[in-house]
């Protein structure tokens, strides 16, 4: 199970090098973190939980073999009627993509047209995008949720005695490696009008640093750092920043997330519609990723602690 | 030959979402069940992404005297759709976690026996009744 696990992430990492050949740079970015990082981190966990053995008696072969080679030979067959690879006049690029490219400078003012899409164009996909994250870290939190006592201080010292002896250089090195790892996302947060980047991907990266921490010294001492009940709190912070974006430009007369109102000038409007609601997007990202993680790491913890008092 | 060379990002499409779709259907294992799952929806962004594709068309952010741009609308989409997978994988691992706690096994066949058996103890109380 291990191997599935490592080869999943190395699988993530290489479909993110192929959106960079494919011209997806946003994209890239979201997958490379989370493709290559959490998704495998949470697959780890999972397998450290449930058990790395797996039996063969519930393979069977054959059927699915036939079912996955016809459904594969009529989907190909579907493709003879498709537009080629990387023609320009295919119908995807005939309808709204044009005015996209050609007209978003004009109209938004951003550079970077995947992110006047997905904050403006597209503002209302990208708020129900972010609601059902919100929804899944809820999810995970009240299936994994565990009732924690009160943490013992010296309990905790001795871990961190312990833990300083054990990966020195580890925790030395990933001490200095997590201001800049921060300092990186909230770079990716605000540039993401100009390059590559936005709320998801700097809400994932910021999710990363702290998981990172959290790895190397313990949940507990995570725990101190950074409250679980403000995470929550700011999980749905982000969303009700989104939502309230939308209604103040309703109150000014525009229609829900029409950014242009919300200033004298137009493009100034839209500036400051698209940087708050990335706000909204990256608080939300990154509280539920962290959310997600503590959950599954408190409730490992929580299964060795019943495992020792069983014994 | 010109229609191999102009399909064959479907037909790598299609070859990566089998393979999802053979691990969600020939295995019991549920995390397997899971990567297949992964494997399946990132052929669907590949497909997307391979179709925003244009020839000679560089990443689509403005720059002066470029004038031919890959499609940003599909990279919108995808990009959105990546982060909800994460989130939505993470529910179905936190539903794996909590089965193996009830039921001590994450093998789909074994898990269905165990709920036959309660169904088949539960009839046999009600007889008695």
């Amino acid at each position: 199970m291990f191997a599935v696990v490592m080869l999943a992430g190395i699988y993530g990492l290489v479909s993110a090098s192929f959106f960079v050949v494919m011209d997806a740079v946003d994209v890239a970015f979201t997958e490379a973190s989370v493709g290559a990082g959490i998704s495998t981190l949470l697959m780890i966990t999972t397998v450290a939980m449930t058990g790395r053995t797996d039996h063969e008696a519930s393979h069977k072969p054959l059927l699915a073999l036939v079912v996955v080679t016809i459904t594969g030979g009529l989907l190909i067959y579907g493709t003879f009627d498709m537009p080629y690879f990387g023609s320009v006049d295919a119908p995807v690029h005939n309808h709204v993509g044009p005015r996209y490219i050609y007209d978003s400078m004009k109209e938004i003012g951003v550079p970077n047209m995947v992110t006047s899409v997905l904050a403006s164009y597209r503002g209302f996909d990208t708020f129900g995008e972010v609601t059902v994250i919100f929804t899944a870290g809820i999810g995970v939190l009240a299936l994994l949720s565990v009732v924690r006592g009160q943490e013992n201080d010296t309990a905790i010292e001795a871990i961190n005695n312990s833990m300083h002896e054990k990966y020195l250089i580890l925790r030395v090195v990933i001490k200095t490696m997590i201001p800049f790892i921060l300092l990186y996302a909230f770079y990716v947060q605000f540039h993401g009008d100009y390059g590559p980047g936005g709320g998801f991907q700097a809400g994932v990266i910021f999710a990363a640093g702290i998981i990172l921490y959290a790895m190397l010294f313990g949940l507990s001492v995570a725990r101190r750092v950074i409250s679980q009940p403000l995470v929550q709190l700011l999980s749905a912070m982000g969303v009700l920043i989104y939502g309230s974006v939308g209604l103040v430009s309703m109150l000014n007369g525009g229609s829900f997330l029409d950014y242009s109102v919300l200033s004298d000038d137009p493009i100034a409007g839209q500036h400051l519609g698209i940087l708050l609601i990335e706000l909204g997007v990256g608080l939300t990202v990154a509280s539920v990723m962290i959310i997600i993680f503590f959950s599954f790491s408190a409730r490992s913890e929580y299964q060795q602690a019943n495992k020792g008092e069983s014994l | 030959m010109t229609m191999i060379l102009g399909l064959y990002n479907y037909w790598i499409v299609i070859v990566l979402m089998m393979i999802g779709f053979y691990m969600i259907i020939a295995h019991g294992h549920l995390i397997k069940k899971i990567v297949g799952l992964n494997i399946f929806q990132s052929s669907v962004f590949i497909f997307y992404i391979s179709v925003g594709k244009v020839e000679g068309g560089t990443a689509p952010i403005w720059q002066e005297g470029i004038i031919l741009y890959s499609n940003p609308l599909p990279h919108v989409l995808i990009l959105t759709a990546i982060v909800v997978g994460i989130a939505t994988t993470a529910l179905g691992l936190a539903l794996i976690v909590r089965l193996k706690e009830a039921y001590g096994s994450v093998d789909e066949d074994e898990i269905q026996a165990m709920d036959n058996q309660d169904m088949a103890n539960q009839d046999k109380e009600h007889q008695q009744c």
